[in-house]
């Protein structure tokens, strides 16, 4: 036994190996925690929103959330009962009982009605901005890393761009005002805001375009050419669409931030309420020229502007839930489309 | 378009009783120079990679380019279809090469031209993520041809050209990357010779394959050799003597000796070459 005990492989007690589990958990127990963060914030907009989402009769969606305007919501006693009405409801309450007529109501704003302009606008915003932002962003990453050669000024140029990631999105919002606003005059439009979270992204999205252009292999390139094609022929053909998974990847984190940040579009594109939907309007050009009411936005002004109470908290967690909602459907889209290119394209 | 030749042939009428002699057998037949290089320095920025090299290659023969690593025989291989000039800071200080006599660094000869009918087959075989069909189409695609019917023809034909056709003939329209190592250099070979080249350039075509598929390679060229001129670097000097008519050695870039491949390893005339090709050093 004691033979057993001494063979030379026994572990050693030694500070080495004390540090080495105390590291150990010192890595898990951050990831967890960062896991954990994640989860509180998730659940907790899940559990406060989904009561606004959902009810608890058929179709249990609250569908007027999804498909009307936002409205105030009116609150009163009326024959010892608590009425929530929203404005249309309160005011044909109204005109059936002619004894209301001077109740006594506390009005909310935005607190009735539905948030179905926030979501068009949410949606238009992400869909014209990342179709700038990949426009540029990708011809930009092809010149960087197919045409320009590495020098001096290329290398400044990328330092510029990495630079211009860390910039803060009110300031982008502020260029955007300054530029796109004031000095083109495009006034408070959709336009303005597509640009200005158009160049808010595009730092991300050429970095990303780039890596996934410098990871095709050489011999694609090299083989295309051999056999007589001209350079855009090789980038078009046989370069581009094998680094499309990756610039998807991109686009995804793109759309995630393009849908969520609020200080670039405050200025330039989004409108506190609006009661047009973007489609009513008299020119087609003016589709452009319109400003649009925004989910991330909304939650801003439901959150800041009014005192806080339970009718606000229902709007601001029910948009914030669909708002998360949407944004992981446009971001499950771009997997899907990306895992199906990967399969076409591996090597 | 055509601003590689004057003629509207670059292939020269056949002289069929050249050809019946055997290759390498005694004085050259009146084969024909189809590339001259002529005093050529190399450089790669300030390193030189080639030094005054000057040599010939005939038209319908195998060329093989054997050295060390490092010697330049690669380098001087790419220069024929100017695949240099994707790298930066390259340049050929002195000299030229001529491919039917003319400069193919001369300001009308457009590189698009030279590269379709220089072909390449790489070190590394790299076939694209595309079906074996749409790898063998790739070129003539390039050129504007879309006719079905041509593009299956072709197909066929370069598939069976190199060798390859029983193989995959079932599965043309899988990823050329589901064939085997050998079979994709075959592929890139069969890809090559598509769009009718004069000259297939061949990078170390063998340096990943196994024992097996090199033989396949190898016996490949015996049967490409009437068709097209065909330029092999290796390091393989078996490779070299088993499949080429000329060989030329390379050393630390410069030609060390030009002569037919029988010479070469039997008799050299250099005691550098002796020592390279009897295993003594490299």
């Amino acid at each position: 036994m004691s033979a057993a005990a001494t063979h030379p492989f026994q572990p050693q007690p030694s500070a080495a190996r004390r540090s080495e589990s105390a590291i150990f958990w010192l890595f898990r127990g951050a990831t967890y925690f960062v896991l954990l963060c994640g989860a509180v914030v998730f659940l907790n907009i899940f559990v406060k929103g989904s009561r606004t989402v959902f009810q608890t009769q058929a179709p249990f969606v609250n569908t007027a959330f999804f498909t009307e305007s936002p409205e105030s919501l009116y609150v009163f006693q009326w024959q010892g009962q608590k009425m929530e009405l929203g404005d249309k409801e309160f005011r044909a309450f109204k005109e059936k009982n002619p004894a209301a007529a001077n109740v006594k109501a506390e009005s909310y704003v935005y607190c009735a009605g539905g948030i179905f302009p926030c979501i068009v606008g949410t949606v238009l915003l992400v869909v014209g901005s990342m179709a700038i932002a990949l426009t540029l962003g990708v011809s930009a990453a092809v010149y960087l890393n197919e045409y320009a050669r590495d020098g001096t000024f290329i290398r400044f140029v990328r330092l510029a761009i990495l630079n211009l990631a860390g910039v803060p999105s009110i300031v982008f919002g502020l260029f955007g005002f300054g530029m796109f606003v004031i000095f083109f005059g495009w006034n408070v439009s959709l336009l303005a805001g597509w640009f200005t979270l158009a160049f808010m992204v595009l730092p991300v999205v050429i970095t990303a375009s780039e890596e996934s252009l410098k990871a095709v292999p050489k011999g694609f390139r090299e083989g295309s050419l051999a056999l007589g094609a001209t350079k855009w022929q090789t980038i078009y053909k046989n370069v581009v669409p094998y680094a499309l998974p990756g610039i998807l990847t991109s686009s995804i984190l793109g759309i995630a931030r393009v849908a969520g940040e609020t200080a670039p579009i405050m200025f330039t594109a989004a409108y506190v309420v609006r009661d047009k939907l973007p489609w009513q309007v008299d020119h087609f050009s003016d589709f452009f020229f319109q400003g649009v009411m925004a989910l991330p936005y909304h939650i801003y002004v439901v959150s800041s502007k009014i005192p806080q109470n339970e009718y606000t908290e229902r709007v601001q967690y029910g948009t914030a839930f669909v708002f998360l909602f949407i944004v992981a459907l446009i971001a499950t889209a771009s997997i899907v489309l990306r895992s199906k290119l990967r399969n076409r394209y591996k090597w | 378009m055509d601003t590689l030749a004057p003629a509207p042939t670059l292939r020269p009428p056949s002289a069929p009783a050249a050809a019946s002699s055997a290759p390498g057998s005694g004085p050259a037949p009146a084969a024909e120079t189809l590339i001259e290089i002529d005093h050529v320095d190399f450089f790669y920025g300030a390193v030189q990679a080639l030094h005054d090299i000057s040599l010939s290659i005939q038209d319908k023969k195998v060329t093989a380019f054997i050295g060390p690593s490092g010697c330049g025989k690669s380098t001087l291989l790419r220069c024929f279809n100017r695949m240099n000039d994707l790298i930066d800071g390259t340049r050929i200080a002195k000299g030229s090469i001529k491919i039917r006599g003319i400069d193919i660094h001369r300001p009308d000869v457009d590189v698009i031209e030279l590269r379709k009918r220089v072909g390449m087959v790489f070190q590394k075989s790299n076939p694209f993520p595309k079906s074996i069909y749409e790898n063998i189409t790739y070129g003539l695609k390039l050129q504007g041809v879309s006719n079905k019917a041509r593009l299956d023809e072709v197909v066929e034909k370069s598939l069976r050209g190199a060798a390859l056709w029983e193989e995959v003939k079932d599965r043309l329209h899988t990823s050329g990357l589901g064939l085997s190592g050998g079979q994709q250099q075959r592929l890139c070979i069969a890809r090559a010779i598509a769009v009718e080249p004069e000259i297939i350039l061949m990078d170390e075509p063998c340096s990943a394959l196994d024992p097996v598929a090199t033989a396949k390679v190898e016996e490949l060229i015996q049967t490409l050799r009437t068709r097209f001129t065909i330029v092999i670097v290796t390091h393989n000097m078996q490779q070299a003597a088993r499949c080429s008519d000329k060989t030329a050695f390379f050393y630390m870039g410069k030609l060390i000796e030009y002569a037919d491949t029988r010479n070469i390893f039997m008799n050299p005339a250099n005691p550098q070459t002796e020592a390279y090709v009897s295993g003594r050093f490299g």
